[in-house]
């Protein structure tokens, strides 16, 4: 977990690795996580987590439901926030600063670290409004740079030539496949350092899947990703570095409570895994 | 078309059974039940319109209130309209934003606090309390001190606006999805910003048309009124001091009268209240209309 000082700027390293092949070296800690444990009420929903998120990387969680993917991922851009019962023990960094540290403002990191859902939510406007909301609540008024910022991340996200045309009908006339790159054209659009992404592709077939993880591939080397999937060959093909996290019970309660079992290279975790309840999973014999 | 011989003919017709009266009975029950529901309703349009359609012209709506002795052709309910809508909407400017804020409180911002279950219980409490109380009440601690005004008769309707405004403003607030606050959140949006640019918006179609609604029940109105407004017949256009009169005011002053004049402009005012409020309806259907009809 040691990390050498890091600057907030990203530092200049090797960008775009080859898909097929994880990067070897350790770029720029994003998070840090040191025995974090997330709790609703008093139930413990999560414990001891403790890794490290990579620069420029996609990052995977996968587990079976109800392991805390979801929770983790939700805790780097303090969206448990929002569930008034939720705890956080333990550390959470985000380039080098606690993020739940007191004084800082779970709003100013959330327009750092972006999120995308896993139902498509475009608001209620147009397709420009859902784009341009971003950075008109950062204090964007200027109708020429909003332009520029629209027809960018809805370019990033790969929607522009389907959408250009009909940019003020409502957001909510699009596909599913659609409205799921409107909302990362969204994300996009107020230039976060960070993108989650929670299962952001278990509502849409196929093609529309194919599409969001080559936009992935394509965005990995100006944003850091983390996604969680219930799809292990999506978090194959997609991620550099995948988590596996795995479901404690306690018999005698019957409470559940979710562990990172194990955090590794992509090709590692598929190929050789050192667990064996990783190994059972990526074989599909659990879960 | 081939035809399987060897095969059973299935029988995927309803059984004659008990079941079936079952169904026939309730069926019949519940249209009986309909029609008995639109009987008096039925009753209550074709007398206010037999009776008042006659009278209804636009001088009507606008010349002064004759004595009563006068006969039906002569004058009109002006300022009865006149101070029906003035005091309406004084009582809607004030019951409304109040509502509507108080509304936002309880759903976005006071969680399950003492104080959020206290205003959301009051506010159930408001909505049982009887109009002839809320005059009492505004009669007691603002006309007794400062006479008749149609100042007052808005207190009055606003007081009975206010909880209807909270509770329908609350149940449009609850329906807006979770997923659009999450989205706005994740932007880094403030609580304050995500309410104004995204929950309001999308509940607004709902929270207006609930606050025609209660704007339709308050300008029918008339226990209320009796005793904060005076129900004089002359014009009032100052509705912050000295009495003043409406439509419901006039439609019982007018129906006490022994004079068939008097009583034929009642039904007239009766007739333009029910107007009122089938436009108010109207509107706020259309105002929900407009947004239903939109994608999803």
């Amino acid at each position: 977990m040691e990390q050498p000082e890091q600057e907030l700027t990203k530092v200049a390293l090797p960008k775009t690795p080859r898909r097929d092949v994880a990067p070897s070296w350790t770029g720029t800690t994003v998070f840090g996580t040191k025995n974090v444990s997330i709790f609703y009420g008093s139930f413990r929903a999560v414990t001891d987590v403790s890794l490290s998120i990579y620069e420029n990387e996609i990052t995977a969680f996968i587990g079976p439901s109800g392991c805390g993917k979801t929770t983790v991922l939700r805790t780097l851009n303090r969206m448990n926030d929002l569930i008034p019962s939720a705890r956080v023990e333990g550390d959470v960094e985000y380039r080098g600063e606690a993020l739940y540290a007191p004084g800082v403002s779970a709003t100013a990191v959330r327009r750092r670290i972006g999120m995308v859902f896993q139902k498509p939510n475009p608001f209620p406007k147009s397709i420009y409004d859902n784009v341009a909301y971003g950075p008109r609540i950062n204090g964007e008024r200027k109708k020429a740079a909003l332009d520029e910022i629209v027809e960018r991340s809805l370019r990033q996200a790969a929607l522009w030539d389907e959408v250009k045309n009909r940019l003020k009908t409502s957001g909510l006339s699009l596909s599913g496949g659609q409205a799921q790159r409107l909302c990362i054209a969204r994300t996009l659009a107020v230039e976060p350092d960070v993108v989650l992404m929670d299962e952001p592709c278990s509502a849409l077939d196929p093609i529309a899947t194919g599409r969001i993880e080559d936009l992935m591939h394509e965005i990995k080397s100006q944003y850091t990703i983390v996604i969680v999937t219930h799809n292990m060959q999506q978090a194959a093909r997609v991620s550099d570095r995948t988590a596996f996290y795995s479901v404690l019970r306690d018999e005698k309660s019957d409470t559940r409570t979710g562990v990172l079992v194990e955090y590794d290279r992509t090709e590692n975790m598929f190929q050789n895994p050192r667990d064996e309840r990783t190994q059972a999973y990526v074989t599909g014999r659990m879960g | 078309m081939a035809v399987a011989t060897d095969q059973q003919k299935v029988d995927l017709r309803e059984p004659r059974s008990w079941r079936r009266a079952k169904s026939r009975i309730a069926t019949v029950a519940m249209v009986i039940a309909f029609v008995l529901a639109i009987i008096p309703l039925g009753f209550v349009l074709y007398t206010v319109i037999s009776k008042g359609a006659s009278i209804i012209s636009g001088q009507f709506l606008t010349s002064s209130i004759p004595p009563s002795v006068l006969p039906a052709n002569v004058g009109g309910m002006g300022p009865a309209v006149l101070g029906t809508i003035l005091i309406t909407a004084l009582a809607t400017v004030m019951a409304v934003p109040i509502g509507i804020l108080a509304a936002i409180y309880i759903n976005e911002y006071g969680g399950n606090q003492f104080l959020t279950r206290f205003i959301r219980f009051m506010a159930d409490v408001m909505t049982g309390v009887p109009s002839i109380i809320m005059g009492l009440f505004i009669f007691a601690i603002w006309v007794i001190h400062f006479g008749y005004s149609g100042l007052a008769g808005a207190f009055a309707l606003g007081c009975l606006m206010l909880p209807v405004v909270i509770r329908s403003s609350e149940e449009m607030l609850k329906l807006v999805p979770a997923a659009l606050r999450e989205a706005s959140y994740a932007l880094g949006a403030s609580k304050a910003r995500v309410t104004l640019t995204v929950v309001l918006p999308a509940a607004l179609s709902g929270i207006v048309s609930g606050s025609l609604l209660a704007v339709a029940r308050a300008a029918g109105e008339t226990a209320p009124v009796l005793f904060t407004i005076f129900t004089v017949t002359s014009a009032n256009p100052n509705v912050f001091s000295g009495p003043n009169t409406t439509l419901a005011a006039q439609i019982f002053a007018n129906a006490s009268q022994p004079y068939v004049g008097a009583q034929a402009r009642g039904w007239g005012a009766a007739l333009t209240l029910v107007a009122i409020a089938f436009i108010l309806m109207i509107a706020a259907r259309l105002v929900t209309g407009r947004v239903t009809q939109s994608p999803r």
